[in-house]
């Protein structure tokens, strides 16, 4: 007490500042503002990594994937052949039907050749073998449908917008040029000519490609025939598969853990599962479900059935622990009121808590579909990257039918060889995100207009 | 689908089953629920829920069982000298079901008729050539050809016995549930424990889950124990899996890529991710945070498969030629650098956003007695903030690394197939994900070890990652207590 005031016994300070002006900064604190600023700047620059990574991302996948929307047509007069199509000339359906798909092929090399003398292009070095390889494998298949559906046409020439191969396709991307056609076994230089010759003409058009949305997958060689619509159905089967199971035994599960359950041991085993479930490895979940559902059950493979079974498996814990957050936010008022007036507990949870929750469990729920959708290791062990062409029928028995998922089918597609495929699988990509960017925005909206804070 | 219908019965009964119940309970007492022991409704749920729920448990537990009982009888009635040299029973039993399958779509699309297809046999030409016009022709031999209509019989009569057991549950419960409807009766209470039962069961599934895990992972490594030595696997250095026979499965090179792959991956992600997390904590104003902080979020909600194209598609190349082949330290497209990095970046907002809560977590008092002392703010983010953090940090980091062991899709398609122990971080590699995927893709015989091995792969990586999850929450948990 009597130091402080008695300055002749403090021993004087040796000076540490020589400069001792407050409104110049010494070396030192010079030395700690710029570690103060250096510091700073590191964390800009993890931000501006991460941003730019996501940035860098979204445009590669994007400009990869835009190119799989469009798709050229050649739209050329085909002479449908009484001889080719019907040989016996008595337009029986039966009879016609037993024309194979071959046969179509030569009506449209034969009109494509027509076509090229009627117009006067010519082309040097142009073989049969580039005017066959010149329309996708698929197109005779349609022209073959076409006919078929319609015997009034044999005979006539029909105008027919006929898909081209992907070779001519990915020439108008940007993927083939004269260099590469040059060294390429499944195109060469007359016929990247004679496509852009077609183009100056009008005959090829690159348009918008619906069919990539609404058709199945294409084999290995029919890049350009190659579409989603399965795999979407597929999907969305599971989705809903995962919607109907995951969404009552969650939060049912969640009621029972947040209201009801007593502090014992067997709460305590249960709560830690849940926390453990949800940091299980997704490719485990697929051995699970392999193991269990496929080898033991005996449910088909590569079926929807058992995609959603695992699928609500691994959403599981995502949904408990948001749905428990959202019964926890409800005030303890709201319960002491129910109570008071002579509610049972199970009354009090359904008829007051429950729907106040409501938001925040949608909220949850929407999240947990969306992590599922994106989902592929577990569905590669339940076989779902087979081959599937045809699409599964409506519910409930679709739910038994061979099917494919979005994220498979991408898989699926890197694994070809014709880059074609690569260029699909971003298209499918785009699709998927744009599906999961709806899911967010929905639980996003939920959460603005529901949410109640108290 | 029979069980659909009959699903549909018990329910429309459980349905009837409330009205009746509740009409019954409001006669008996003249319209006056004052009299009655529990609101109306309980009556009716009472009613509903003893005529669907014990039929609907008997349909659960039998479709469950039914597959392996036949399947067992089946198997029994084919004697050994039905199995063709180099064949297994599992081969002819699969075969069969395959048959089974095309003479019941017979019969569904009325190629054969129910008798005459039980009556098929190998030798008649008549039926063999229908069937063959339908497009399901079936080449086969007498035994498999029985077994395959053993097969539909035992399915047929099963299905026939569960509509009957199953109905008569249903119908005893609803007439039973009828009986006791009298205005006394405490119809709340035990509807209350009914649904509190039903909760019960819905939260043991987690249970359930776990304890499905772990048994099919140990019963199938047992089988692979027994066929494979375990020291082999476990300290063997060489993976060359040959479907013929002869295969050396050992773990060590797939193990080396994870972990190598793991380790790019968190020394890329743990810095950017804590950089950022200190950032928007500590300085960037509110503005700012709720522009970045999504945006980074966004990362999180990309999906794995997402991230595997962009390593195979544009990562890759990019390092291959800018990179790799420069140096001259390899020239493919696939490689643990690809893949740790690619994985990097998805697990930055994993890293960040659990260091954010950690952060945030550490009283501002610490903050501002550091900064009353005159220290900047980041020496007291450097030597106050992050020293209090540090268990969490840790914590974060470490389930970080196990969701980095556990991925799959990126290594898949970004990592490569090679199973090498190399230290070139340009050379392609593999996991103990990619060899699970590989092993178990496309058509497999649960005999041989290349296909069960995955099941120990598998067993692996599930000790490894909940080993890794526990000590994280763990620490996580004791270092939250210290600030609550």
């Amino acid at each position: 007490m009597t130091d402080a005031t008695d300055p002749g016994t403090i021993p004087a300070q040796p000076a540490r500042h020589t400069s001792g002006s407050l409104l110049t900064a010494s070396a030192r604190t010079k030395r700690r503002n710029a570690a103060e600023a250096r510091f700073k700047a590191y964390g800009i620059a993890a931000i501006a990594i991460a941003v730019l990574a996501l940035c860098f991302l979204m445009s590669s996948i994007v400009r990869d994937g835009a190119g799989a929307f469009r798709q050229t047509y050649a739209s050329i007069p085909v002479t449908v052949s009484a001889e080719v199509v019907d040989p016996k000339g008595n337009r029986d359906p039966a009879e016609m039907a037993k024309v194979i798909s071959l046969s179509y092929g030569k009506l449209l090399d034969d009109s494509l050749k027509a076509w090229i003398a009627a117009e006067n292009i010519r082309i040097e070095g142009l073989s049969d073998a580039d005017t066959k390889s010149f329309f996708s494998g698929e197109a005779p298949a349609r022209l073959r449908n076409m006919v078929l559906a319609d015997p009034e046409l044999v005979g006539q020439t029909v105008e027919m917008t006929a898909l081209t191969s992907s070779r001519i396709d990915g020439m108008f991307k940007g993927r083939v040029t004269e260099e590469t056609a040059a060294l390429d076994s499944k195109t060469s230089v007359a016929q990247f000519r004679l496509a852009q010759a077609m183009k100056e003409n009008g005959a090829l058009v690159t348009k918008f490609n619906g069919d990539f949305i609404t058709k199945p997958d294409a084999s290995d060689n029919r890049a350009e025939a190659a579409g989603i619509g399965v795999a979407i159905l597929g999907s969305f089967y599971m989705m809903l598969i995962v919607l109907i199971l995951a969404l009552p035994i969650g939060v049912a599960a969640s009621i029972y853990l947040e209201e009801f359950a007593p502090k014992n041991r067997l709460t305590d085993v249960i709560e830690v599962n849940i926390a453990n479930l949800a940091a299980v490895p997704s490719i485990v979940f697929g051995i699970l479900g392999l193991a269990a559902f496929i080898n033991f059950v005996g449910l088909p493979r590569s079926t929807p059935v058992v995609g959603g079974l695992v699928l609500t498996l691994m959403t599981l814990p995502t949904i408990i622990i948001s749905t428990r957050a959202a019964l926890k936010s409800v005030p303890p008022s709201i319960r002491d009121a129910a109570l008071g007036v002579g509610a049972s507990r199970m009354q009090t949870v359904f008829h007051h808590v429950l729907p106040l929750a409501m938001p925040g469990i949608l909220t949850g729920t929407i999240i947990g579909l969306a992590q599922a959708l994106g989902e592929t290791a577990p569905l590669l062990l339940i076989g779902m990257v087979a081959f599937v062409t045809t699409f599964p029928a409506a519910p409930p028995e679709g739910f038994f039918d061979p099917a494919s998922a979005l994220p498979v089918q991408v898989y699926n597609w890197t694994q070809r060889a014709d880059p074609a495929f690569s260029e699909r699988a971003s298209g499918a990509i785009i699709v998927l995100l744009i599906f999961l960017l709806c899911m967010n925005l929905l639980a996003i909206f939920l959460r603005r207009r529901f949410e109640r804070r108290w | 689908m029979p069980v659909f219908w009959i699903v549909l019965i018990v329910l429309a009964l459980a349905a009837a089953g409330y009205v009746l119940g509740q009409s019954r309970a409001l006669t008996q007492v003249d319209g006056d629920a004052r009299k009655l022991h529990s609101r109306p409704g309980y009556y009716g749920w009472n009613v509903a829920f003893s005529t669907a729920l014990p039929a609907l448990v008997l349909m659960v537990i039998w479709l469950f069982l039914q597959p392996a009982i036949i399947g067992n009888s089946v198997s029994s009635t084919i004697s050994d000298d039905a199995i063709p040299e180099g064949q297994t029973r599992g081969i002819v039993l699969s075969e069969a079901a395959q048959i089974a399958d095309k003479l019941s779509s017979a019969v569904s699309q009325g190629v054969l008729s129910r008798p005459e297809m039980m009556a098929l046999r190998v030798d008649d030409a008549d039926g063999m050539g229908r069937l063959k016009d339908a497009g399901l022709a079936v080449l086969t031999r007498p035994p498999v050809l029985g077994a395959a209509q053993q097969y539909l019989g035992m399915q047929r009569m099963g299905s026939i016995w569960l509509g009957i057991l199953s109905l008569a549950l249903a119908g005893t419960g609803f007439a039973w549930a009828l009986m006791r409807t009298k205005p006394d009766f405490r119809a709340r209470n035990v509807v209350e424990r009914v649904m509190r039962g039903m909760l019960i069961a819905c939260s043991s599934i987690a249970i359930a889950t776990t304890l499905g895990i772990v048994l099919s992972l140990v019963f199938e490594s047992i089988h692979f124990f027994r066929l494979y030595q375990w020291q082999h696997f476990f300290f063997g250095t060489e993976w060359t899996p040959s479907f013929g026979g002869g295969s050396k499965l050992g773990m060590l090179p797939l193990l080396w890529g994870t972990l190598y792959i793991s380790v790019i991956a968190l020394l890329f992600a743990v810095p950017i991710g804590l950089f950022a997390a200190i950032y928007m904590s500590e300085y960037a104003s509110p503005r700012v945070r709720s522009v970045v902080k999504p945006a980074i979020e966004i990362l999180a909600g990309i999906p794995t498969i997402v991230y595997g194209l962009f390593a195979l598609v544009t990562v890759g190349p990019m390092i291959r030629d800018w990179i790799a082949s420069p140096l001259g330290l390899g020239n493919s497209g696939s490689s643990v650098m690809t893949a740790g990095l690619v994985m990097g970046v998805m697990l930055v907002p994993f890293v960040s956003s659990l260091s954010d809560d950690i952060i945030n977590a550490v009283p501002q008092s610490l903050r501002d007695g550091s900064l009353g002392l005159g220290s900047t703010r980041s020496e007291t983010i450097r030597q106050v903030v992050l020293p209090a953090a540090l268990p969490g940090i840790v914590g974060a980091v470490l389930l970080a690394a196990s969701r980095a062991i556990g991925e799959t899709m990126i290594v898949v398609l970004g990592a490569g197939a090679m199973a090498q122990i190399s230290g070139n971080p340009f050379e392609a590699m593999t996991t103990i994900t990619v060899k699970i995927v590989g092993q178990l893709t496309g058509d497999n015989d649960f005999a041989s070890p290349e296909t069960l091995v995955a099941f120990a792969l598998g067993l692996t990586l599930f000790v490894l990652t909940l080993g890794l999850n526990i000590f994280a929450l763990y620490i996580v948990r004791k270092y939250r207590e210290q600030y609550e």
